[in-house]
């Protein structure tokens, strides 16, 4: 695994794009700034093409012989599939308003990570072979042929955006990249060419529930364990249920926040508030996965994967579900699953058994976000909470992508935070909300073997967060994403240190009052609580 | 391709186009230039945008992708953003408008400023949108005078127009700003393309080829209209054969009308086939055009198939026993 | 999702839009204008080729002569003398505004502003 630069050496970034062409600039691939290619065992597992050991620093990337072929027709029919990626296609003039929006060609100066011109690799690929004009006047027509130069670029190029959809917020036709990616990470798994942090994640997630591989009764041991945390902590025994009928609520969330912390904190907030409210909910160990990595595969492994939440449900008979933190895995439930795997007429348009509020805006998927859950139990004042318990932290709230751009919510993480904490700032206007910028490792790039390049397109939030950071003396960064959760550690590590990162309902948990609990010296993190830090020494 | 030689591609591409015109109605071919090329441009035109616009339709939107750019509909006590997070037609009516007669998307346009240390700013950056809205605005205005030659009597609207375009009452003929605004405007666009060291990589000759053909026209027409005038009365008598389907070609119309009108030509004909198609484009982005509300109504995907799921029970099959040995519930008990 | 239902009626739209000069005109003859010639003179200040595309600016220039400069005369490129006045030299030739003026100017659309100050001759019509 490479070396990440230090910070100071990464700092120094040159966005005068080279003096050849960007058509005859190749692509080198530098440590740290690519993904392993996809295993063949992976590929097998889910009935991909092409598996095969390879790696994509090779020369030889044991294509299949047809592979223009298979580019080839691939993208005629998702042409005919899909009126974003033609248009898109077809629309861009080249107006720049993209250019330095992207988190990656910030952090990095790389030409080819500003948005036009990562669209342009695919761009100039379906000029030559789909457009009369590319076809007569070639590269006069900015057509070029698809060589496998040109393939070895989409890998490179398209597996270093994120998905994020910022540059689709700047866009005056609102071209989005994400949506080319998308469409070129599908043709590459065509042949084979994904990368491994993504097929690992989706075999596992395809055979055992989950991206980690997390089995029926381990999933059980984590969770459990998590129950003695909490007791431990707070003296109240919550306790879970797993794969039961007749529940009224199915829970999913990232089986991220069961694996390691901050999100384990974040998973003992949701256990700590379902118990206090006495939610009648169950855990699925089948559907023991919120996020989504098909999202980043194609649309049909986002479907087979996602297919197992609505399934699940009818299997459990439950009324509706209750989806946790996460940021892609929202995208897919507010822009896909309906679509795909509904209707879901077997179950029941949501209502909070606690507050009576009938959550409209899910009337169809049957599936409510918990920050939405959360703020409806606040606003109805059906929960006790004791903001001081966080007085030690000093919060920014960091707006996810996907649940910004690809849904819209804002309003309700910021009006539990108010409620949880005393003291919260948000980061300059232009870095949050629509404008949030990405973490830098999302839509499967939050590999180790990758981190000069997640630092780099972290860059923009990092520096973000130093600012309130310098002017507030922000230490702690929520998020409602659990990759975010996993990726922003380091992160923070890497260019503010002194920032932690955790979910919003891990402060949830620490704000909550909870019936019959022993007085709590300590967050769930058994950091002292404020004005505890003595009392902490006597246990000792 | 470097940007020297798109943009000499370009200029020699817009030159020659100048010279045909030149030539041709010097060798007598004035019906061809005058008559022929204009109604073949103006059917190219029609047929390549109908035909593109068809195009793109007959690929459907499976999905609802929206680019939510405000606070979603939840609660009634969270004010949701009607007009960046639309849940209803009327709202995403109001954000399309906005987007395509005000430009919206690029009005929030700023421009990163990357300092050593490092910090990072980001700076407010209108200028484009405002370019943006000289050139496109002055580019209509200018096409709505233009009816001028192709109605009798010419409609009071018009003269409307042209008495605010005018309203400077400068010189005879009367000086009209959107002539001079477009031609700002595009001078504009070019020099910020060959400027903005980034633009100026990632630009094609396909960008600087229109931007050359738009200032070759609006130049033509201001020489025409100030400087090298032509009988406007017998220009007038073409047009309007033209647009009455009796075409006629009077005598003595000069050469510069006659390249203004096939550089005009050449601009409708080229339009379908390049990056103009924007035009048509914009209405169709289901980033803009759609409702943020596939929770509360689904959408449907024509296409949508069966797809190869890993089932409950083949996942029960294989973890019975280690199900049932934690305690958790199984369908079946063998 | 097609959409065909939004789509078609904005090709129509479209079409129906851009295509205004077309219809707008259909079984309207347009002729063209035949300005009515003096029957006493043969020539006017310029030849006719000039008068046609640059009266204008030519009229132009007499107004400022005459008003910001104090100066009535003006001499043609042979040499004749001329006094700059809209109604005393132009229009003993071009008696009619609406037989000779507007002929023209109505056809191309062109309202000049010489009557914002200049009285128009009543004429019987």
């Amino acid at each position: 695994m490479a070396q990440v630069p230090k910070a100071d050496e990464l700092a120094k970034v040159s966005h005068r794009p080279p003096e050849t062409p960007w058509t005859e600039t190749p692509v080198e691939f530098r440590p740290g700034t690519f993904c392993y290619g996809a295993k063949p065992k992976n590929l097998e597992v889910v009935g991909l093409p092409n598996p095969r050991e390879w790696n994509p620093a090779d020369e030889d990337w044991k294509l299949p012989d047809n592979w223009k072929d298979i580019t080839l027709n691939g993208m005629k029919d998702r042409l005919d599939k899909f009126r974003s990626f033609k248009l898109f296609m077809d629309i861009c003039v080249r107006c720049g308003a993209c250019a330095d929006k992207c988190h990656y060609y910030i952090g990095s100066g790389d030409p080819k990570n500003m948005p036009v011109l990562r669209a342009e690799l695919i761009r100039s690929v379906y000029r030559k072979y789909f457009t009369g004009s590319g076809k007569i006047f070639s590269k006069y027509a900015g057509a070029r042929a698809l060589t496998e130069r040109v393939l070895k670029e989409w890998f490179y190029y398209y597996y270093q955006c994120t998905e994020c959809r910022r540059c689709s917020v700047f866009c005056p036709y609102g071209i989005d990249t994400a949506e080319v990616t998308m469409m070129a990470r599908e043709l590459l798994n065509e042949l084979g060419c994904g990368i491994d942090w993504i097929a690992g994640p989706v075999a596992n997630c395809y055979m055992n529930g989950n991206h980690l591989g997390i089995q029926p009764h381990a999933f059980k041991d984590m969770i459990e364990f998590f129950v003695d945390e909490i007791e431990e902590v707070t003296g109240v025994r919550v306790e879970p249920t797993f794969n039961r009928k007749g529940a009224e609520v199915l829970f999913i969330t990232p089986s991220g926040d069961v694996f390691a912390d901050p999100g384990t904190y974040t998973l003992m907030g949701y256990m700590m508030l379902f118990h206090e409210i006495g939610l009648d909910y169950t855990w699925s160990t089948y559907a023991s996965e919120g996020g989504n990595f098909g999202l980043f595969t194609s649309h049909e492994m986002m479907k087979r994967l996602n297919a197992k939440m609505y399934a699940e449900a009818k299997r459990l008979g439950v009324k509706w579900i209750l989806g946790g933190e996460c940021g892609h895995m929202w995208r897919v439930i507010n822009q896909y699953m309906d679509t795909m795997n509904g209707p879901a007429d077997f179950l029941e348009v949501p209502k909070s058994p606690i507050t009576g509020t009938v959550f409209e805006n899910a009337k169809s998927t049957k599936m409510v976000h918990i920050a939405e859950f959360t703020a409806d139990l606040i606003r109805h004042g059906k929960i006790k909470l004791d903001p001081s318990r966080n007085d030690n932290k000093i919060v920014t709230f960091h707006d996810s992508c996907n649940t910004s751009r690809a849904m819209g919510i804002f309003e309700e993480p910021r009006y539990i935070l108010k409620h949880v904490c005393n003291h919260f700032y948000d980061m300059p206007e232009g870095t949050i909300r629509e404008k949030t910028f990405c973490c830098g490792s999302g839509s499967g790039l939050n590999t180790d073997e990758y981190m000069e390049m997640r630092m780099r397109g972290g860059l923009p939030r990092a520096n973000a967060v130093r600012y309130v950071h310098e002017k507030h003396g922000v230490n702690m960064l929520a998020c409602i994403c659990a990759i975010d959760r996993a990726v922003l550690p380091p992160l923070m590590n890497y260019w503010v240190p002194g920032v932690d990162v955790t979910g919003l309902h891990e402060l949830v948990g620490n704000a909550l009052v909870m019936t019959g609990e022993k007085k709590r010296t300590t967050d769930l993190r058994y950091e002292p609580l404020p004005g505890m830090e003595d009392e902490e020494d006597d246990d000792v | 391709m470097n940007a020297s030689r798109s943009i000499i591609f370009s200029l020699v591409a817009v030159g020659i186009l100048v010279c045909l015109p030149l030539i041709g109605v010097a060798a007598g071919m004035t019906s061809f230039f005058g008559v022929i090329v204009p109604y073949l441009a103006v059917a190219l035109f029609f047929i390549g945008v109908v035909a593109r616009v068809v195009r793109w339709a007959r690929s459907p939107v499976p999905f609802r992708i929206p680019t939510t750019c405000g606070q979603q509909k939840s609660f009634n006590w969270i004010k949701p953003d009607k007009l960046d997070n639309p849940w209803d037609n009327k709202g995403v009516v109001l954000r399309m408008i906005l987007e395509v007669l005000l430009f919206r998307s690029l009005f929030r346009n700023s421009r990163m400023e990357f300092y050593e240390g490092p910090k990072i700013r980001y700076a407010s950056a209108k200028w484009l949108w405002l370019g943006a809205i000289v050139f496109h605005y002055s580019f209509l205005v200018v096409l709505l005078r233009h009816l001028r030659f192709f109605s009798e009597p010419v409609s009071s609207l018009v003269h409307l127009l042209e008495g605010v375009d005018g309203f400077l009452e400068v010189g005879a003929p009367r000086l009209y700003i959107s002539g001079l605004a477009l031609l700002a405007g595009v001078a504009f666009l070019f020099l910020r393309r060959v400027t903005i060291p980034q633009l100026k990589y990632i630009s094609l000759p396909s960008d600087y080829f229109p931007l050359f053909l738009i200032f070759a026209i609006a130049a033509t027409g201001v020489l025409m209209r100030y400087i090298y005038k032509v009988d406007i009365v017998s220009v007038k008598e073409l047009t309007m054969g033209l647009a009455t389907f009796h075409p006629v070609v009077p005598e003595g119309i000069g050469s510069l009308f006659y390249i203004h009108l096939f550089l005009v030509s050449v601009l409708f004909a080229y339009f379908p086939f390049s990056k103009l198609v924007h035009m048509a484009g914009v209405f169709l982005s289901p980033t803009r055009n759609l409702p943020n509300n596939s929770r509360m109504v689904r959408h449907i995907n024509p296409w949508n198939y069966p797809v190869k799921v890993h089932t409950y029970e083949e996942y029960e099959d294989e973890f019975r026993e280690k199900m049932i040995e934690a305690g958790l519930p199984v369908e079946k008990k063998e | 999702m097609y959409d065909s239902g939004k789509i078609i009626p904005g090709i129509i739209l479209f079409v129906g839009l851009f295509t205004f000069p077309l219809w707008s005109n259909l079984g309207k003859a347009a002729p063209a204008p035949k300005p009515e010639l003096p029957k006493t003179e043969k020539v006017c200040v310029m030849d006719a080729a000039f008068m046609k595309t640059e009266h204008m600016v030519l009229l132009n220039d007499w107004r400022d002569k005459v008003v910001r400069e104090a100066n009535r005369v003006w001499v043609g490129p042979d040499g004749k003398e001329y006094q700059m006045s809209l109604q005393n030299s132009c229009m003993q030739c071009h008696a009619s505004k609406t037989k000779f003026c507007d002929q023209c100017h109505n056809y191309a659309g062109v309202k000049p502003y010489c009557w914002e100050c200049h009285l128009e001759p009543k004429e019987n019509m």
